[in-house]
């Protein structure tokens, strides 16, 4: 979370443009909703603070590290990825029941909610515009493969790829293939090789 | 939408931020936080009783804000005129926050389940199901585009609560989830990739034995 968009001290241009329409009609509710005693505004700081800053991509790079590294780990995260997960210390809502699928040379996972947003926040924070947006929803299921190409991911065909349709409270994590060439790193160096777009599947490390 | 044709490219944006204006922090916050908040099923379904137009212009966190609203109008917990005027109509009682800044983090990551007791499960690990061709009106987390298609179960998750009854405040009415597997041609129709496939999360009462 290295991007602090809401540190406003540095003066991008649109600081200098009015409040949108939208923008006032959230201020107004927010107020309303203070005055009548229904939120505590300290509360909507502290939620807003949680998403931008302790939850995120980091997360799931760690999990997905000490799999690789952990074989006894990664047994446990294959078998309840859900206490594996805790472990961590990664857990709450949107991510109350992990199951961690594998790709392996044979095999690629991708992951979509075609019926809302589905998204494993403790370990990946909260999901990026695209996830969220009716191309990807609509053909991730349909198209996997046209999907990836547009993210330069490119399988070969005798790869069997397995979409993942979050349509419960069940919420998924891609464990990809750790990179060739990275024997000598330990969990930390590896962690930073883990992206997000990995984790969701729709690229390859 | 799964199986849609016609949105397009789908468009990744490099570096992006958490939330791209702070007023969808805010918003997903109020959600978060409003005495609306907790069934998550009727969240859903508040959200996709937005008129389809609507639905498919809006931004997620417009369809957030929509919701939060609407919910707190449904819910008496403000009025219309509170909503257009920004202001608390004098006479209204002063409420508690139900979610105070001290209980944010424990409620953000405290575990949570919604697996629930219930009778043995109908379906064993390999057996062959239908999704039924069912078209309910409320709420279903059954996608129109497995319906009426032969799957394999790969996964009993328990008995969880039932998003159809739990989004109309008919409790929490648990039922078995299994993870089922379709072949991408069985979806799709022979064109598609032999060996490729969707796995779906799906309630007992989708499922029929094939």
């Amino acid at each position: 979370m290295a991007h602090d968009h809401h540190d406003h001290d540095h003066g991008h241009d649109h600081e200098q443009e009015p409040p949108s329409d939208i923008a006032l009609r959230v201020k107004a509710l927010e107020s309303l909703l203070v005055e009548k005693g229904l939120v505590d505004p300290a509360a909507l700081d502290a939620i807003v603070d949680h998403y931008e800053h302790k939850v995120g991509p980091r997360n799931g790079a760690r999990v997905v590290a000490k799999a690789w590294t952990d074989p006894a780990y990664r047994a446990r995260l294959m078998d309840d990825a859900t206490a594996a997960i805790a472990e961590l210390d990664f857990t709450g809502r949107q991510g109350e029941h992990m199951v961690a699928v594998e790709n392996g040379p044979g095999v690629h996972n991708l992951v979509v909610c075609t019926l809302c947003s589905c998204y494993p926040w403790p370990v990946l924070g909260l999901p990026p515009v695209w996830y969220k947006s009716a191309p990807y929803r609509s053909r991730a299921v349909i198209d996997p493969r046209g999907v990836l190409a547009e993210f330069g991911t490119e399988l070969p065909e005798d790869v069997e790829v397995r979409v993942w349709d979050s349509t419960a409270e069940v919420r998924y994590l891609v464990i990809p293939v750790r990179p060739a060439g990275t024997d000598g790193l330990d969990e930390a160096a590896l962690a930073d090789l883990v992206t997000r777009d990995g984790m969701i599947g729709t690229t390859r490390l | 939408m799964g199986g849609m044709h016609g949105f397009g490219p789908v468009a990744p944006e490099t570096d992006e931020p958490v939330f791209h204006h702070r007023w969808e922090g805010r918003v997903h916050a109020l959600n978060l936080s409003s005495p609306t908040r907790g069934n998550i099923d009727a969240g859903r379904h508040r959200i996709e009783r937005l008129p389809p137009a609507d639905y498919l212009r809006m931004s997620y966190y417009e369809k957030w804000l929509a919701r939060v609203e609407l919910l707190l109008l449904e819910g008496g917990f403000v009025t219309a005129q509170e909503l257009t005027t920004g202001r608390a109509d004098p006479a209204a009682p002063k409420s508690t926050p139900v979610r105070p800044a001290s209980q944010v983090t424990s409620a953000l990551t405290g575990p949570y389940s919604y697996v629930r007791e219930s009778d043995a499960p109908a379906f064993a690990v390999g057996d062959r199901v239908r999704a039924l061709n069912l078209n309910p009106t409320g709420h279903t987390r059954l996608p129109r585009y497995v319906r009426g298609r032969v799957g394999v179960i790969e996964r009993l998750h328990g008995a969880h609560v039932w998003p159809d009854a739990h989004a109309h405040g008919l409790g929490e009415d648990p039922h078995h989830l299994y993870g089922v597997a379709f072949s991408a041609r069985e979806l799709w129709g022979p064109d598609a990739p032999v060996r490729d496939s969707v796995r779906l999360d799906l309630w007992e009462p989708y499922l029929e034995r094939a």
